[in-house]
């Protein structure tokens, strides 16, 4: 955990955990073709802890399963398109508390979980609940700037930040 | 590229050159259009030529291939590289925060000349954090880069373009307009006029008060609502236009703008700006055409006038002028989608560049392709 000199959120919330996901025989079959769907999605990112508190996000209800997008476009009339699909991932996390500094750190970990698992043809896009943040459209901005996420995991400090929000703790 | 055939241009895809590990930021043709470089994530810069030639013009057909890697001048990403008017220099861009110079210089060794290789002979130090773009102006005598750290600076190159360098580079202004993250920097075809985008939405305009030689902001150019990424100025001169009159900016709200520059006397009647300077409008704005994606870069072909994007989507757009079209109103050009390259890369585009001597050869593009580049 980073060292914080005082804690923002004194008393959080706290949200129960979901049960885990039920694999069907079908996801174990290599020679089933199986696209990712929400709740894979949810799992990947469920237990990203908290920067502030040693609980996951989703325990401190950060997350929510139905506000996770994997937009599924098909696009019409379009013979020639071999790919059919997307490959857009839209997250929306709600911080814990609207003036939480932490924000953009906990979109950043969710991003960077996501880039790490998926294949690279994915656009994930993080952002934040609308109304969730006293600085919304300045999170999100910064979230959605490539060129600065990717400056920022070069930052030796901040990636060893991360990667702490990132590592599953025993029994998680 | 094949254009106007029917109304709508096809995109040829000559060759894809792999060779850096992971993401490519940044390509540019050298002045004679013979050698490619391109940066990326790795910290190294490649020098792509065509195989066994080195004349112009037909050799943009042959077999590229890397004729050298220019290493360990920078600690982190490379996220830009410019190369001098002379073609002799070249200027890289790192988000270490410093900005490194090389030259080609003949290599001798037991008195026989191996060749001219690039040498890194200056690095320029100042910026607070990461060097987003570097730009030589068109005399070569002057070189701007912009950071994360919202300056854009000013360097003097000392000494003239035919000597070489050694390490003669003088700050010569550092201009704090912008109140966000610099992401471009470009000079003007011609003239000492600088533009730079940011994150801020704004485009800003740089010339020095001759009277004081001092360097301040002349213009600003309002009017995206997102980062502006990408800046290219129009190099060719239109029937009403003279050259570097227009400029073509590009962003994070995924349109492209064209500003056109109205001097004091102009016959459209737009008032002049502050202190007698031109007064920038912006005259067009393509949207709707990125699919919502941000567009990161813009280039405007020095020889057909044709304008290229590189999207977010994956996808590379080349826009060009309608021609005949009535200029009523501030000369307010119309502008149509010419040809469009869906999944031109496996990821977002990042980088377009025409090559300034072949018409139509579509310069290189290059991708957030990891590890193949």
């Amino acid at each position: 955990m980073a060292k914080l000199e005082k804690l923002e959120n004194l008393n959080p919330k706290l949200f129960r955990r979901c049960d885990d996901r039920v694999i069907s025989s079908e996801e174990q079959d290599e020679n089933v073709c199986d696209e990712f769907d929400n709740r894979e999605i949810f799992d990947l990112i469920r237990s990203i802890n908290d920067p502030e508190h040693p609980l996951t996000l989703e325990e401190l209800n950060v997350l929510e399963i139905n506000n996770i997008h994997i937009l599924k476009t098909f696009l019409k009339h379009v013979v020639f398109h071999v790919d059919n699909q997307n490959n857009e991932i839209n997250v929306r996390f709600t911080p814990t508390i609207p003036h939480c500094s932490m924000a953009t750190l906990i979109g950043l970990s969710i991003q960077v979980q996501l880039l790490r698992a998926l294949p690279t043809r994915f656009k994930v896009s993080v952002q934040v609940t609308p109304g969730s943040h006293a600085s919304e459209s300045a999170v999100n901005k910064q979230l959605a700037d490539k060129e600065r996420v990717a400056a920022a995991l070069e930052n030796t400090y901040l990636l060893e930040v991360i990667n702490q929000c990132l590592t599953l703790k025993q029994g998680a | 590229l094949s254009s106007n055939q029917g109304n709508m241009g096809r995109l040829e895809l000559l060759q894809t050159l792999s060779g850096h590990q992971g993401r490519v930021w940044n390509v540019a043709w050298n002045p004679r259009g013979d050698i490619l470089a391109s940066c990326g994530e790795d910290k190294t810069i490649r020098l792509w030529t065509t195989e066994g030639t080195s004349g112009q013009g037909d050799s943009i057909v042959g077999n590229w291939v890397c004729r050298s890697t220019l290493v360990d001048a920078h600690q982190r990403t490379i996220r830009a590289v410019a190369w001098s008017p002379c073609g002799n220099r070249l200027a890289s861009a790192s988000f270490d925060a410093t900005t490194a110079v090389w030259e080609r210089r003949i290599q001798q060794s037991g008195g026989l000349i191996r060749g001219k290789e690039f040498e890194c002979v200056a690095t320029l130090e100042g910026h607070e954090s990461e060097v987003k773009s570097v730009s030589w102006a068109r005399s070569g005598r002057l070189l701007a880069t912009c950071s994360r750290d919202r300056s854009v600076w000013i360097w003097e190159v000392e000494n003239g373009e035919d000597e070489e360098l050694e390490g003669e580079f003088e700050c010569a202004a550092v201009l704090n307009s912008h109140s966000q993250d610099v992401k471009r920097v470009a000079w003007h075809p011609e003239r000492d006029l600088l533009a730079s985008a940011s994150y801020d939405d704004t485009v800003r305009l740089y010339m020095e008060d001759q009277a004081h030689g001092e360097w301040s902001e002349i213009a600003v150019l309002s009017s995206h609502t997102s980062t502006v990424w990408g800046l290219s100025w129009e190099v060719q001169r239109g029937e009403k236009t003279e050259v570097g009159c227009r400029l073509a900016t590009c962003g994070g709200d995924g349109s492209v703008k064209i500003w056109q520059e109205f001097g004091p006397n102009n016959t459209e009647g737009v008032a002049p700006g502050p202190n007698g300077y031109p007064t920038w409008k912006c005259i067009c704005t393509l949207s709707g055409h990125h699919g919502g994606r941000p567009v990161y870069d813009v280039s405007w072909c020095p020889c057909t006038g044709y304008i290229a994007t590189a999207c977010g989507d994956d996808a590379i757009r080349i826009f060009g002028e309608a021609v005949g079209g009535d200029s009523i109103d501030f000369g307010t050009p119309s502008v149509e989608l010419l040809a469009t390259q869906r999944s031109a890369h496996l990821q977002d585009v990042n980088s377009v560049t025409w090559n300034p001597t072949v018409p139509g050869l579509k310069g290189a593009l290059c991708s957030a392709r990891m590890s193949s580049g």
